[in-house]
């Protein structure tokens, strides 16, 4: 066991951790920040995206200990500070961009760290972006959809809901 | 205008802000005090014989706390199959034993023969490698027409042999045969239905709790039905008293019928936490995912059209090799009969029509129902037919679906259905308008000269939701009633709690439900809470799946409703002192007809629970109803699908260019969510045809066990879809008029880009009848070789 301290949402945190335990299991189960969701074992559906340090990581792709001293942001954290939602979670609220909500908490995670580097991403642009994260749910259309409108673009010539 | 509330209206989802702020709680967010942690040791091969199993080094590791084998549940009950399905010579089908834990033999990659319980997962896990045993590989059955081979390997040992069924449903022989001995042209197809993996991004949970001062257990899971999982689990596996027994599923992140089953993990977490008096908890990984939930489709068909000299469909005949794999799930007996026989006469009124279907063992995995169960099977064959009849007979694929139609309702099929009502005409011409169809050879022109095949593919479909009424589905041989239940329940001060038997793993009814009673009493959506998931708190109902929810347990939900209505009325007559006939309920106030008296919702809804000025004499205090709804019939979505493709000749590569989809849903209650749903299932349906595909080897290990193998799509592989549901018949049989929407995009979606491909091949002058899906460049382009 080692101890790893880090920001998470802007909160110091300290906790001993193993040597082998996953980030995720660390925000789950150590931090109770169950938004962090886990949908496969191989690194390929993107439930598990938070940022660290400016990145946007898979979270099951990293251990705890490897983010000592880091900043941490996940979906618990993406909210504005009056708990009312950012405008990327708006937006998937507004065009109906999540279904059963599973993959959401990883979209959205997605799709801010997107418009950070691409305040005006195009249809393809996002659709290539979102390469590792899987929706079951949504067909994509109003994921796609809502991250062009949280951008400013105008969407309504596609396809209205 | 569109309207901002109430039926109707596109209200945005209050469940939104808690998935998109990571409030939800999902079964694997659930935590309780003292959880000990399960990891279950699976088969490695397809089918072998247990000869032992050592677990003694095993349990000597740290925090293990008890380790069950197949032994231990020796004299305990099986997973029980819902359906019993009754062959062509009266036989009732074969139903194998299925043993929570593998008992003698296992029979699939993936069936589950011991778990270890131990303080921590990892404990769980490292113990569980640890287990000495010995299974002795014996060859494997995975092929359908292999299996049904004289002296092939068995299954199933007590069984004769590797066939559950022979099935054969429909018109009578001589009308079938006297259709294809004097028809002008017959067309023939054979094709493959390839399985499908349902993979809803939430993996499978399982906490079994137990409370040894009352006796009883919790159960908390990921399931599309707690009521069904009660019963289920304990009337027929443990043996446990159903108030006893409580089965939560909270937040549920997506199902698509994967989660209807009840599961051996679920009755093992139940047992096991009685046996050790501690909460024990199991999460499956993706890669469990895929070797133990039921998987989807994967039928093998032959299927024959009749047509006479004008082109008019005069008979149809269809054999199918259905595969049950190893073991029969909870439904699974019902998809390639009741749920895919009986539609096979898609849109069209064809006179005579057979359907002919073997279900098959084999060591694989278990099939059930899977988004659309059974119908994206019919459909899938009878729309690549009509396309290839079209082909053949040199005409126009629309125009022979067009002539072929069923054009008055009630229309009863051969195949046992009555269609309620439908305007198939409607759907075809709002398709055409959506996709530009004039356009169509200048935008082919267009590609060509870019070197690409441009192809249309358009299919129809017909589809049936809201299974029963429970007394015919009875003699067909279900096991359970398939009606629904709703209590509404009005607090003092006039909010209210709907309890319903439905439950939610994203369609949404948190925010659709609402709608409905707040536009049959007048206030606002606000004021109204669904309450669903918890069999401790929810009446008696079948859970939701076969898109069921709004037409049964919404009409359930309005006839309870209706009685509110009619309590508070007469509450309100007596606040009026006036005649309870004369009183109506408008806007959330109820008036004397034709004066100014009127006495608001809340005043009524206090009286009934402050009773102080009320006829108690004549009416009991308080405001609560519960109503059970059992359909008289399905009711029947329809509606039209094409797809422009883009097939590049070089390579294979296929690239879907747009997708439109008309839909006849009857009435809307939340056009966005429905749009959604209609998004989602055609994006399963491109996945089907483009890219997902189980795949075993010939020794049944699963090829395809994880998202490395098993291509899921992205947000690359669709592109935006059209879609429009304003061609719309309301139910006849239902008070909202509403019929279901889950499962169209799925079932109308894969022959409509199988057809756009050949269309393209077809026209770029290659002769090809028929890919088997999925279409991956290398399938493609090996059909382009002839
Ligand atoms: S859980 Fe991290 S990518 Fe799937
Ligand atoms: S909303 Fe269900 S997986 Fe995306």
């Amino acid at each position: 066991m080692t101890k790893v301290t880090m920001t998470v949402n802007g909160k110091a945190v300290s906790k001993e951790v193993s040597g082998n335990t996953l980030m995720t299991e660390f925000l789950r189960d150590a931090l109770h920040l169950t938004g962090t969701h886990v949908g496969c074992d191989t690194s390929q559906c993107g439930a598990c995206v938070i940022h660290v340090d400016g990145k946007s990581v898979k979270a099951c792709t990293m251990f705890a200990a490897e983010a000592e001293g880091a900043e941490v942001v996940t979906i618990e954290g993406m909210a504005n500070p009056d708990g009312s939602l950012s405008v990327i979670q708006q937006a998937f609220q507004d065009h109906h961009g999540l279904q059963c909500g599973f993959c959401t908490p990883g979209m959205v995670m997605t799709a801010a760290k997107l418009l950070e580097e691409n305040p005006r991403p195009s249809e393809h642009e996002i659709r290539d972006y979102l390469e590792g994260n899987i929706c079951r749910c949504t067909g994509y259309h109003n994921i796609v959809k809502a991250i062009m409108a949280a951008s400013g673009q105008d969407v309504s010539g596609i396809a209205a809901e | 205008m569109p309207k901002d509330h109430g039926i109707g209206a596109a209200q945005k989802r209050r469940e939104d802000v808690r998935f998109l702020t990571g409030a939800g709680q999902y079964t694997d967010d659930i935590s309780v005090y003292g959880q000990t942690y399960c990891a279950f040791l699976r088969s490695d091969v397809a089918h072998g014989t247990i000869k032992s199993i050592d677990t003694s080094d095993a349990e000597a590791m740290p925090g293990v706390l008890r380790i069950f084998t197949g032994k231990d549940f020796e004299g305990i009950g099986g997973l029980p199959c819902g359906w019993q399905v009754t062959d062509k010579h009266g036989e009732p089908m074969k139903e194998p034993g299925h043993p929570v834990l593998a008992q003698g033999k296992v029979r699939h990659v993936g069936d589950p023969f011991a778990a270890v319980i131990a303080e921590t997962l990892e404990e769980a896990r490292d113990a569980a490698e640890a287990i000495v045993y010995d299974i002795e590989e014996l060859p494997a059955v995975v092929n359908m027409k292999a299996a049904l081979e004289e002296g092939a390997t068995k299954v199933h040992d007590d069984l004769s042999d590797n066939l559950c069924y022979d099935w054969q449903f429909g018109s009578d022989q001589t009308d079938v045969d006297k259709a294809f001995a004097e028809a002008a042209h017959i067309t023939t197809l054979e094709l493959v239905n390839n399985r499908l993996v349902a993979n809803p991004m939430e993996p499978r949970v399982a906490l079994g709790e137990y409370n040894r001062a009352n006796d009883e257990s919790t159960l908390y899971t990921t399931s599309q039905n707690p009521h069904v999982i009660r019963l289920l689990m304990g009337a027929f596996v443990l043996g446990i008293p159903e108030h006893k027994l409580r089965v939560v599923a909270p937040d549920v992140g997506g199902g698509f019928g994967t989660k209807i089953f009840h599961y051996a993990e679920e009755a093992f977490v139940t047992f096991a936490s009685r046996q050790l008096n501690r909460p024990v908890k199991w999460t499956s990984t993706r890669s469990e995912a895929f070797m133990s939930d039921a998987h989807g489709r994967d039928h093998v068909t032959k299927i024959e059209l009749a047509l006479d000299a004008e082109n008019n469909f005069t008979g149809l005949r269809t054999d199918t090799l259905a595969n049950m794999g190893a073991y029969l799930s909870t439904f699974s007996s019902s998809i390639p009969t009741w749920l895919h026989g009986t539609l096979m006469a898609g849109n069209y009124k064809t006179p005579a029509i057979q359907v002919n279907v073997k279900a098959v063992f084999t060591n694989t995995v278990p099939v059930d129902a899977y988004r659309g169960a059974g119908r994206p099977e019919a459909t899938f064959q009878l729309e690549r037919l009509v396309d290839k009849a079209a082909r053949e007979l040199g005409v126009d694929p629309i125009a022979l679906r067009r002539q072929n139609f069923i054009d008055s309702f009630p229309y009863a099929t051969p195949v046992a259905v009555e269609y309620d009502t439908g305007d198939y005409v409607a759907t075809m011409d709002k398709l055409e308008e959506m996709i530009d169809r004039q356009g169509f050879e200048a935008r082919r022109e267009e590609s060509r000269k870019r070197g690409k095949l441009r192809g249309l593919g358009v299919n129809c479909y017909i589809e049936a939701c809201g299974i029963a009424p429970s007394n015919l589905v009875g003699q067909l041989g279900a096991r359970a009633g398939l009606y629904d239940a709703a209590t509404v329940r009005v607090n003092a001060t006039g909010s209210i709690s709907v309890m319903v038997g439905a439950h939610s793993h994203g369609q949404g009814h948190e925010t659709a439900f609402p709608q409905v009673v707040a536009e049959m009493l007048g206030i606002d959506e606000s004021m109204i809470d669904i309450v669903h998931g918890d069999s401790s708190k929810i009446p008696f109902g079948m859970g939701t799946y076969g898109s069921r929810s709004l037409a049964v347990c919404g009409s359930a939900m309005v006839r309870a409703t209706e009685k509110i209505i009619n309590k508070a009325k007469k509450i309100a007559s007596h606040l009026l002192e006036a005649s309870e006939a004369d009183i109506e309920l408008k806007d959330g106030q109820f008036t004397v007809a034709g004066t100014d008296k009127s006495v608001a919702w809340g005043d009524v809804t206090l009286a009934a629970y402050v009773p102080h000025n009320y006829p108690l004499e004549e009416i009991e205090p308080g405001l609560e109803e519960t109503a059970f709804y059992d359909p008289s019939n399905f009711t029947y979505p329809s509606g039209a699908y094409a797809c422009e493709v883009e097939v590049d000749p070089e390579t294979g590569r296929v690239e879907i260019l747009s997708f439109a989809a008309a839909d006849d849903f009857g009435n809307v209650v939340n056009p966005m969510i429905v749009e959604g749903q209609v998004h989602g299932g055609i994006a399963q349906g491109i996945g089907q045809a483009m890219l997902e595909n189980c795949v075993y080897d010939e020794n049944g290990q699963l090829l395809s066990a994880s998202y490395m193998d098993y291509a899921m799509p992205r947000a690359e592989d669709v592109p935006f879809f059209q879609v429009d549901h304003s061609c719309a018949t309301p139910c006849t049989h239902n008070p909202l008029g509403v019929k279901g929407c889950g499962e169209a995009g799925a079932i109308g979606s894969p022959p409509a880009v199988v057809n756009a491909v050949l269309d393209a091949l077809n026209a770029g002058g290659m002769k090809v009848d028929h890919i088997d899906m999925p279409l991956s460049p290398h399938r493609v382009w090996k059909a382009m070789q002839g």
